[in-house]
């Protein structure tokens, strides 16, 4: 073990000496978890809608201020014809177009029925699908009350209404910063661990002082773990500063779950992130190299995750990928357990996987780290 | 000039004899487009949910029969009891439980009014507000059904056109983003770490006290890249066009030239960072770490900008791939002109001027 | 002298696909002696040195080093060497006394043989001053002198310098020529490559690797005697003449 203390004291010195890399590590990620949720927040609002009333009727009008008094929907326009509500699509400032047509009132009263056109921009898919649903359900409701008008004069009245009563567990407020304060910790937790371990030993191999060590009767796995814990133990530190300072003191993220069991799990976690980053510099003769692998790796990592969208909606081959990414694992977990309350019961089959990448990205980088060519 | 061709052709030689950075410049871009046009979507579809039903009668059965034929949800089990529904959540996948309440179908036909109650996890506030209003419009329509006989048939149809994106495919809204991230990344990366490496080995000092001006050498450092850029490009509007059917409205041309500025931009900004750097490493964490997730996020393409808080909003007009983006979605997708996005154009080209002047500014100074 | 063998190679050969960079090379190095293992650029001293510190496997042949095989026992023969390459590798981020201190501790220096050798070192090369400066800050000639006291500092029997006094002032090679007669004196074999002839001089006896192969090995004044040449730089220049790879 005595080998191993020095190597520590000399990574340690290395990492902290180095004024440059410094503020890489802890300032600009929690700089960027701080500013960050703001910016993503990809709830749905303000759908800015532009009307074109061509019946101007009763009817028409009641629609119409339904549609704005529902609180989904900001009025862009009222425009007189489709053409100029279509500029304001061209020009982003409408999401979507709700044309009433002529005689929408005497078609509904003479025929009982009608229809309406509704455009929406649907580049971004979301947004349009949210605001296609709900422009749908208020029409049905007025749908409905039109129904029931009519029909005040018949006597025999029988009408049936099913109310839904929707509650929103977890976050009530319905805040996506909750949502994606915990997921952005993963991320930079993850960064940090293969940027900096991929490039670590590469920079040793490139500066050529790998060779002074591979001399020595240094063993192995004591060189590895030299290089492993000081990074475990930042990324640790780093994920305390932004889970305590940022998550909960400045965005009021209070953990349901135990810290005992998320700390553990970052720690197997983080275990086997830094085998992959170990993996990489062991197959990289340069920074560059070791850089390009790592970024590649790192995008796939990010996207794959379930961070910005959701797995259930990706295509069976795409989840493949997605389950075989230790990134979703993590922030799975961390999400369950932070804003759920999730239990060691529950994050079993993510333990046991995580398990198994550690033991697989480990053994491999030590199998491939050779001193002797 | 001869020189300056001898110059470029050593750089090609660097990128082009090592296998591991063909993988970023050219596998990054390719695997991106793959995942985004056939993986990554906004869309909400199977999600699973359980249903709580206390009532077991024939209006819950129907009603749950109709959410289970949606394509949008998945029901994974039916459980008879509330106190299930936490630890279905605390499980991890189960997004929405919907609950009957006992005597549902006597309430709906005796007293004429009955409540369903829904319970979202609201973790992802998102899905929660898709998935609510899905689960509403199928109750809706189940009542309508239900009422028609008695109140006479009134339907108001609305019929929905999906302008641009009919089959409302994430790749429309992301491809252009991926364009701007990977031209924006790779080109700055690229740049930055090799004018430091040449530094760090000391041959930069080799190439400035050579005849070669300063100049011509940072100019042969950039052309290389500039091409692979545009390569690169190129790659990514053909697979993109061909493989995902995006459209290509507008003017292939502008699209090349305004490319041609951000790439620019790019190159000027990793010449900025191997400025101010001593080493490789630190050149790629500034990019990597500095530039990713906010390029990511103020681009507008994973996160729409209108919703961001305006001193973010703010620092979004800095980023140059957000004025990119915008361009791009114009030109592809809505075939707009020149005359339609000259402002935009005008505030790339201003910034990639400026940046341009700034690090060569600096790169002279450190040549004093 | 006592012939007492430390290193013994047999038949050793390295290739590299099919290039053979070491051809079947046969020698021994006696304890206590400064072997010359000197050839022009690309001849495979750098190879055949590599092999011999268990940095690299042999293709064929045999080699023992201290009494160790260097296939099987290549830990073993790692604890009785020391190494300075060509590329100077000591941290430059580290002061003088960090590195002294992390090359002793990772050789199993007990804390108090340490803080012994750590002073003396620095007192022999009148590094007080400087002690706790990053060894980045220094000029070569004290890096290249600070290397070779670190790669001693475990007292191994044997230490294999490669190229160690390229780039330096001629002062600073007597300096470091001074303490490689000292460490010798002590009992420390030195295995060393050079590129200045007048170092060969210097050596109690020197190869000559031309090729892969070992054209000539014996003692500097024998050897210019065998070619009738005057100075070692004719002897090597007879020699080399005679590559037919460069």
């Amino acid at each position: 073990m005595r080998p191993l203390k020095f190597l520590l004291k000399k990574e340690f010195k290395q990492i902290f000496r180095n004024k440059a890399l410094l503020p890489m590590i802890f300032v600009m990620p929690l700089l960027q978890l701080l500013i960050m949720p703001l910016a993503a927040d990809y709830e749905v609002k303000n759908i800015n809608i532009s009307i074109v009333d061509n019946d101007q009727s009763s009817y028409s009008k009641e629609l119409t201020s339904k549609i704005l008094a529902s609180g989904y929907f900001q009025l862009s326009g009222y425009t007189h014809s489709f053409d100029e509500s279509f500029k304001l699509i061209e020009s982003d400032e409408a999401d979507l177009i709700l044309e009433i047509p002529h005689n929408f009132e005497k078609n509904l009263s003479r025929n009982g029925f009608e229809k309406l056109f509704i455009a929406v921009n649907a580049i971004n898919g979301t947004k349009a699908g949210l605001g296609g649903s709900y422009l749908n359900s208020i029409i049905s409701d007025f749908n409905q009350n039109i129904s029931v008008k009519l029909s005040r004069n018949s006597p025999n009245l029988e009408f049936k209404s099913i109310e839904v009563a929707s509650l929103n567990w977890y976050n009530p407020y319905m805040n996506y910063k909750i949502f994606m304060v915990p997921a952005l910790l993963a991320i930079i937790v993850t960064m940090i661990g293969v940027y900096m371990c991929g490039l670590n030993i590469v920079k040793e191999k490139e500066v050529g002082t790998i060779e002074q060590i591979n001399v020595s009767p240094i063993k192995k796995h004591h060189y590895i773990l030299g290089k492993l814990i000081p990074f475990w133990i930042i990324g640790i530190a780093v994920f305390s500063i932004g889970f305590f300072v940022i998550s909960w003191l400045v965005y009021g993220i209070i953990p349901l779950g135990n810290l005992f069991l998320l700390y553990a799990y970052l720690g197997l976690f983080l275990v086997a992130l830094l085998g992959f980053g170990l993996l990489i510099s062991t197959y990289s003769e340069t920074q560059q190299q070791a850089m390009s692998v790592s970024f590649f790796f790192m995008m796939i990592f990010i996207l794959m995750s379930g961070l910005f969208t959701s797995i259930d909606a990706m295509p069976d081959w795409a989840q493949k990928i997605a389950y075989i990414n230790p990134v979703t694992y993590f922030i799975d977990v961390i999400r369950m357990v932070v804003l759920k309350g999730s239990g060691l019961g529950d994050i079993t089959k993510h333990i046991f996987i995580m398990i198994g990448f550690a033991i697989l990205f480990n053994t491999w980088a030590i199998v491939n780290y050779r001193k002797t060519t | 000039m001869e020189q300056l061709i001898i110059f470029i052709k050593k750089e090609f030689k660097h990128v082009f004899r090592d296998n591991k950075t063909l993988l970023m410049l050219f596998g990054l871009p390719i695997a991106q487009i793959i995942l985004f046009g056939f993986a990554l979507t906004n869309e909400i579809k199977n999600s699973k949910i359980v249903v709580c039903d206390y009532a077991q009668d024939i209006s819950s059965i129907q009603i749950t029969e109709r959410i289970s034929t949606s394509k949008n949800f998945e029901i994974k089990k039916t459980i008879f009891d509330k106190e299930q529904i936490e630890a279905s959540f605390q499980e991890g996948d189960v997004k929405l439980v919907v609950v009957f309440p006992a005597n549902f179908h006597k309430d709906l036909y005796h007293f004429n009014i009955a409540q369903i109650q829904v319970i979202a996890d609201a973790s992802d506030p998102n899905t929660a507000a898709t998935l609510t209003s899905y689960i509403n419009n199928i109750v809706k329509g189940y009542q309508q059904e239900l009422n028609a006989p008695s109140i006479g048939s009134i339907k108001i149809v609305p019929e929905i056109r999906m302008l641009y994106n009919p089959e409302l495919k994430g790749s429309t809204n992301f491809v252009p983003g991926v364009m701007a991230l990977v031209l924006l990344l790779v080109c700055v990366l690229m740049t930055s770490v090799s004018i430091v490496k040449e530094k760090e080995k000391g041959t930069m000092e080799v190439l400035l006290v050579s005849p070669m001006n300063p100049f011509t050498v940072i100019i042969a450092k950039a052309i290389p890249y500039f091409f692979l850029s545009l390569i690169n490009l190129t790659v990514i509007l053909v697979m993109s066009i061909y493989l995902l059917d995006m459209p290509m409205n507008g003017s292939m041309l502008l699209l090349y030239f305004v490319s041609g500025i951000l790439i620019l931009c790019a190159l000027s900004l990793g010449l900025l960072i191997s400025n101010v750097t001593k080493t490789q490493e630190t050149a790629m964490l500034i990019t990597l770490m500095g530039m990713l997730l906010p390029v990511i996020m103020f681009s507008g393409f994973m996160f729409p900008l209108e919703n961001m808080p305006a001193p973010l909003q703010i620092v979004a007009n800095i980023v140059p791939s957000k004025w990119y983006y915008i361009i791009v979605k114009s030109i592809m997708i809505k075939g707009l002109g020149i005359m339609s996005i000259w402002k935009e154009v005008l505030i790339l080209s201003l910034m990639t001027t400026g940046l341009l002047i700034v690090s060569l500014k600096n790169f002279n100074i450190r040549l004093q | 002298m006592k012939t007492e063998t430390v290193i013994k190679a047999v038949n050793l050969t390295k290739m590299f696909g099919d290039f053979t960079a070491v051809d079947n090379i046969c020698f021994e190095v006696y304890k206590g002696e400064i072997f010359g293992f000197l050839g022009a650029n690309g001849a495979g001293k750098t190879t055949a040195m590599r092999m011999l510190c268990g940095l690299s496997k042999p293709s064929s042949g045999e080699a023992s080093i201290a009494g160790f095989d260097v296939y099987r026992e290549t830990e073993k023969i790692k604890s009785n060497i020391g190494y300075m390459s060509q590329k100077f590798s000591l941290y430059e981020d580290l002061t003088i006394a960090e590195n002294i201190n992390f090359f002793g501790g990772i050789y199993g220096l007990s804390d108090k043989e340490l803080r012994e050798q750590s002073e003396s070192l620095i007192e022999k090369l009148d590094l007080r001053k400087n002690a706790n400066k990053l060894v980045g800050e220094l000029p070569l000639g004290w890096k290249q002198k600070l290397a070779f006291s670190v790669a001693i500092i475990h007292k191994p029997s044997i230490v294999f310098l490669d190229e160690p006094t390229g780039g330096v002032d001629p002062i600073t090679r007597r300096q470091f020529w001074d303490m490689i007669y000292d460490a010798a004196a002590g009992g420390i074999t030195v295995f060393i490559t050079t590129h200045y002839m007048d170092e060969a001089e210097y050596c109690n006896r020197v190869s000559m690797m031309v090729d892969g192969k070992i054209a000539a090995l014996d003692s500097p004044a024998n050897l210019k005697e065998q070619c009738s040449a005057a100075t070692m730089d004719d002897v090597f220049y007879q020699l080399a003449r005679k590559a037919k790879r460069s």
